[in-house]
């Protein structure tokens, strides 16, 4: 989230697309019942299927699944057409008049550069004018030809309402009562907020969904605002945290990011890492690239992160892929090429798509651990469950090791919460048998591998045995220990670059945060966004003060939020040029000649001139992007692609399949269904229910009682059509896998007319496997493809194909 | 009664076991206070409170946890309840049907207890010690990285990478084991390292 939770009450319009937040987020979603309350704000909802947070939205509006970019498309096609700008903000905040350079176009659904058989482009063009003096070449006026602002127009002109309805399946005047509302918060004085989880993320274009999204924002001047914002819902409890810190295939913590083999040396890799402003007087943050990575290669190796050994930068490990993600690493195993397979906490025979392609990688694994405190599938992916999981335990080679972690309950130590705030939590109770902290069982992993190195030698054993493990108990770090490193601490006496007789950390004590780390060695930090979070001043993950001046819903002393204690994220946008609040109802911060100040962490150096200075720090341009450059794989703007299984053709690009730009392993993509397949004719989904969190909560018996059995949900339309009653029993299968399932006969569901076919929605909730409490079930990875995102991997969870019949019960 | 009392300065004074007097400090009057004491006592307290958060979804709501046995003095301690925060900004005390039944999932029968194995081949794992199912991790990891470990590519640039192990990380673990992770797993060369965030 760019903002928090508690923030959403500022806001006087709310949409959720791409989630379910009454649903799968209900006590977050009673912020957006406040704002309802008691500031009138509305509530819109577009989504295949009529849910519960529908149920209470002022306005809903149906939609094809994997149709977002068109709509989101045809929305900013709308503003920009009936002059429903901020255009104050569009000048000043985004990129809308850098000049593109010539070779850059876009036609029948490509970009320029597409190469069909790497299914990637050569992104040479997509990228501005540099001038003489190094700078990019920009029109203030919004008059040339090639500014950005000029190629988004062209480039969005065909999402009329027309169109959308044709590929949405949305009607037109519902998606121009959308379109309506949403083009009032352009209005300097009116914010909207954009809340999204899944729904957006599991596409194959599931970042361009959101990247629409946030475009739109930027052009009605709501990011950085209070009430406004681009609001990820988020999933698991820590899924943020665990990004943050970098447990990503090609990311080291706080999104610096692991070297390629391209980059031989530390040089190299510095060299693309520079990022020299792009427009005079930027502040592009992330010129201190250099000090993050050496305290963050200080807090691994410690001493033996040296100068002459450029801090140990050849004992990371160097990319000759640009991931390797979870799809992957299956594909991997599935071709012999992986060995062992670990799973902390994360069950992917449910939670990775194809099951079938699942098992049978994991049987070709030499061993597999798994640590939970639940029972899991994965962990038993090799016994026999009938029709649930039918293997041959016999046929099956692979060593497992099923390790008992503690729960939430029995654990200390901090989750990162989707509006970034760091929580601290204490244990309070014992943990059942034997079951040991995922801190201790990492630990004696450790111990036991350097152990072994230090007395067998092996494969290059330097960066395990010196890696800097100096806690009280090395076989049990505690989570105060390892916050700390986290923080990061002075190695020498850290002195204030701007006046040398100020000291901003004594040697040996924790820095105040990232802004006094150092990349000559002298500090060590391991995820320098959450520098600050235990400092001097203790535990501020911690704190518990609900003070909140005027209630604007900052809360800045419960809990620590990254950056900086900072609670909304480019908060300099919610004042104009000269630093007055856009809307002085909702001010932020304010620049007084002097100094930013106000109710939030300035997001900008305090005494930045405003009319000098940029709001998007992070960005070398010092603004947003409506053009992305060749930061995105598939394109510097969203164009609408369909899922890879699609009842429809691409309108838009009648020749292109899926997202042209991402990654198909070759057997998966002989798995995939037609377009407009007449063998499986209906649009799958899959989603959350409000009584179960994801496989773990089926072992959690008032759970198991609540929602006890897999269902299916169809429209009275297909089940009548079909001969299926509501209750009765129905097969549902893709070309991957099949499942057998109660049937939900419901209003809820309706069947969509696109481009004059009906389409028929079938929507399948996630919560069920062969462990636990409830009854036994299948999930919808049984029937969802092997492909995923075209710039993160998120599997395409949320639109494929598949047919449905009656069939009979399971025999008893 | 005639005073604003917040339930936790009543639950700690009442806790203390001095209820008469300190319920005079409170405020109540003589008849009050006898009223006061001829009442059994509220079943929470003599509980250890615990402040938490519920580990299901990100809204991450504030959760109290009610256990016998205080695990700060060394004691055995066993959750007997857990209910919503009061005092959290984001969910002022309320829980959605997941958080208000966390009571069992720490209760849950199908809690693990005891490492296990199961060997190739078998229909049924076996319990046993820490000591030999970590050796074993251990042993695995180290043949497997000995024998496929990449220093050099084909062009002679140092990759010191490792990619025939992978290794999935939760999305429930707090930040710290997080980073402990993350040192463990990338200093062994591991490139097949991910989370549930892509999923
Ligand atoms: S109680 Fe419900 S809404 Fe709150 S964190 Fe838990 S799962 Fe999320």
């Amino acid at each position: 989230m760019t903002n928090s939770w508690t923030d959403i009450k500022n806001t006087d319009l709310v949409i959720i697309m791409g989630g379910n937040a009454a649903e799968a987020h209900p006590c977050g979603f009673k912020w957006v019942t406040e704002a309802k309350a008691n500031r009138g704000a509305k509530l819109i909802v577009v989504d295949p299927r009529f849910t519960r947070s529908a149920s209470v939205a002022d306005f809903y509006a149906p939609i094809r699944q994997g149709t977002d970019i068109a709509f989101l498309l045809g929305v900013m096609n709308y503003c920009i057409s009936n002059n429903k700008v901020q255009w104050d903000y569009v000048r000043a905040f985004t990129n809308a008049s850098y000049i593109v350079k010539d070779g850059f176009a876009y036609q029948d659904g490509l970009f320029t550069g597409y190469d069909e058989a790497k299914r990637d482009y050569d992104k040479s063009t997509w990228d501005y004018v540099i001038g003489d003096d190094g700078y990019a070449v920009v029109d203030d006026t919004l008059t040339h030809p090639r500014c950005v602002w000029n190629l988004l127009k062209q480039h969005i002109a065909v999402y009329t309402a027309e169109m959308v309805e044709r590929i949405c399946g949305t009607p037109k005047e519902k998606f121009l009562k959308v379109a309506e509302m949403i083009s009032e918060c352009s209005s300097p004085t009116k914010a909207m907020t954009s809340m999204y989880a899944l729904g957006w993320t599991q596409h194959s274009k599931g970042s361009q969904n959101i990247r629409s999204m946030a475009m739109l924002q930027l052009i009605l001047g709501n990011i950085g605002i209070r009430g406004g914002g681009m609001n990820a819902l988020r999933g698991h409890s820590n899924i943020q945290g665990l990004t943050d810190i970098g447990l990503m295939s090609n990311l080291l913590p706080g999104y610096l990011t692991l070297p390629t083999e391209k980059e031989v040396d530390f040089d190299s890799y510095m060299s693309t890492r520079g990022f020299k402003p792009l427009r005079p007087n930027q502040m592009s943050y992330w010129q201190n690239y250099r000090k993050f990575f050496v305290s963050f290669q200080k807090a691994m190796w410690g001493a033996s992160a040296t100068p002459e050994n450029n801090f140990a930068y050849d004992w990371l490990p160097k990319l000759d892929l640009p991931s390797y993600d979870v799809l992957r690493a299956f594909e991997l195993m599935n071709q012999g090429k992986m060995n062992g397979y670990v799973c902390q906490g994360f069950n992917p025979l449910l939670a990775a798509p194809n099951r079938a392609k699942l098992t049978a990688s994991l049987s070709k694994l030499t061993y597999l651990v798994t640590m939970d405190p639940l029972d899991t599938e994965t962990a038993r992916f090799w016994e026999n469950h009938g029709e649930f999981n039918d293997v041959d335990s016999s046929q099956i080679q692979t060593e497992v090791i099923q390790l008992p972690s503690t729960c939430f309950a029995e654990d200390e130590g901090s989750l990162t919460n989707s509006g970034r705030w760091l929580q601290w939590h204490w244990p309070g109770g014992t943990p059942p048998g034997e079951a040991k902290t995922d801190n201790w069982i990492m630990a004696q992993i450790h111990m036991r591998l350097k152990d072994l190195y230090r007395k067998e030698g092996g494969a290059f054993p330097d960066p395990i045995v010196n890696l800097d493990w100096a806690y009280a108990d090395p076989g049990e770090p505690t989570a105060e220990e390892l916050a700390k490193e986290i923080n990061g601490k002075a190695l020498a006496t850290v002195y204030d670059t701007a006046d040398p007789t100020k000291v901003l950390a004594e040697t040996g004590k924790l820095v105040p945060s990232f802004a006094a780390l150092r990349d000559d060695g002298s500090t060590t930090c391991g995820c320098w966004i959450y520098s600050g979070c235990f400092n001097e001043n203790g535990n501020n993950m911690a704190r518990r003060d609900t003070s909140d001046p005027d209630e604007t819903g900052a809360y800045l002393k419960w809990a620590f939020s990254w950056p900086v204690n900072r609670r909304i994220l480019y908060n300099r946008a919610s004042a104009d040029l000269t630093g007055k609040a856009w809307d002085p109802s909702r001010k932020l911060i304010e620049w007084d000649g002097e100094k930013w100040s106000g109710y939030d962490v300035p997001d900008i150096a305090p005494t930045a001139k405003p009319e000098e200075v940029g709001p998007f720090i992070m960005n070398p341009e010092g603004v947003s992007r409506l053009f992305t450059r060749g930061m995105m794989r598939d394109g510097p703007f969203p164009a609408h692609y369909e899922p890879f299984e699609s009842p429809v053709a691409n309108l838009v690009a009648p020749n292109v399949r899926g997202n042209p730009a991402a990654r198909v392993f070759q057997d998966d993509f002989a798995q995939f269904a037609e377009t407009a397949s007449a063998e499986f004719p209906y649009a799958a989904t899959s989603y959350r229910l409000t009584e179960h969190f994801h496989y773990w909560t089926k072992h959690v018996w008032v759970n198991a009682v609540l929602q006890p059995e897999f269902f299916v949900e169809i429209s009275e339309e297909l089940a009548k059509e079909k001969g299926i009653t509501h209750g009765g029993w129905v097969r549902v299968w893709s070309k991957r896998g099949s499942v057998r399932a109660k049937a939900v006969v419901t209003k809820r569901i309706k069947p969509l007319i696109c481009d004059g076919k009906a389409v028929h929605v079938v929507g399948i909730p996630l919560h069920w496997g062969f462990t636990g409490a409830a009854r036994k079930g299948f999930g919808p990875n049984s029937l969802t493809p092997f492909v995923g995102d075209a710039n993160i991997e998120t599997p395409e969870y949320k639109a494929f194909l598949v047919n449905i019949e009656p069939t009979t019960g399971p025999v008893a | 009664m005639n005073m604003e009392l917040s339930r936790r300065q009543f639950l700690g004074a009442a806790g203390a076991g001095v209820a008469g007097t300190a319920l005079g400090a409170f405020g109540f009057g003589d008849i009050e206070a006898a009223h006061a004491e001829a009442i059994r006592a509220f079943k929470l307290v003599n509980t250890t409170e615990t402040r938490n958060t519920c580990p299901y979804c990100s809204v991450a709501c504030g959760v109290i946890m009610y256990s016998k046995g205080d695990l700060k003095k060394g004691e055995k301690a066993e959750i007997i309840h857990i209910e919503g925060d009061t005092d959290h900004p984001t969910n002022r005390g309320t829980l959605c049907p997941k958080g208000a039944a966390l009571l069992d999932f720490v209760k849950s029968e199908t809690r693990l207890k005891y490492p296990m194995i199961r060997k190739p081949g078998l229909d049924k794992f076996e319990q046993v010690t820490w000591d030999e199912a970590l050796d074993r991790i251990a042993r695995l990891m180290k043949d497997d990285r000995d024998a496929n470990f990449i220093q050099t590519n084909g062009d002679g640039v140092t990759v010191n990478r490792w990619t025939t192990t992978g290794f999935l990380a939760a999305s429930a673990t707090t930040n710290e084991t997080a980073w402990e992770t993350y040192k463990v797993v990338r200093s062994t060369g591991m490139v097949a390292f991910d989370n549930q965030a892509r999923v």
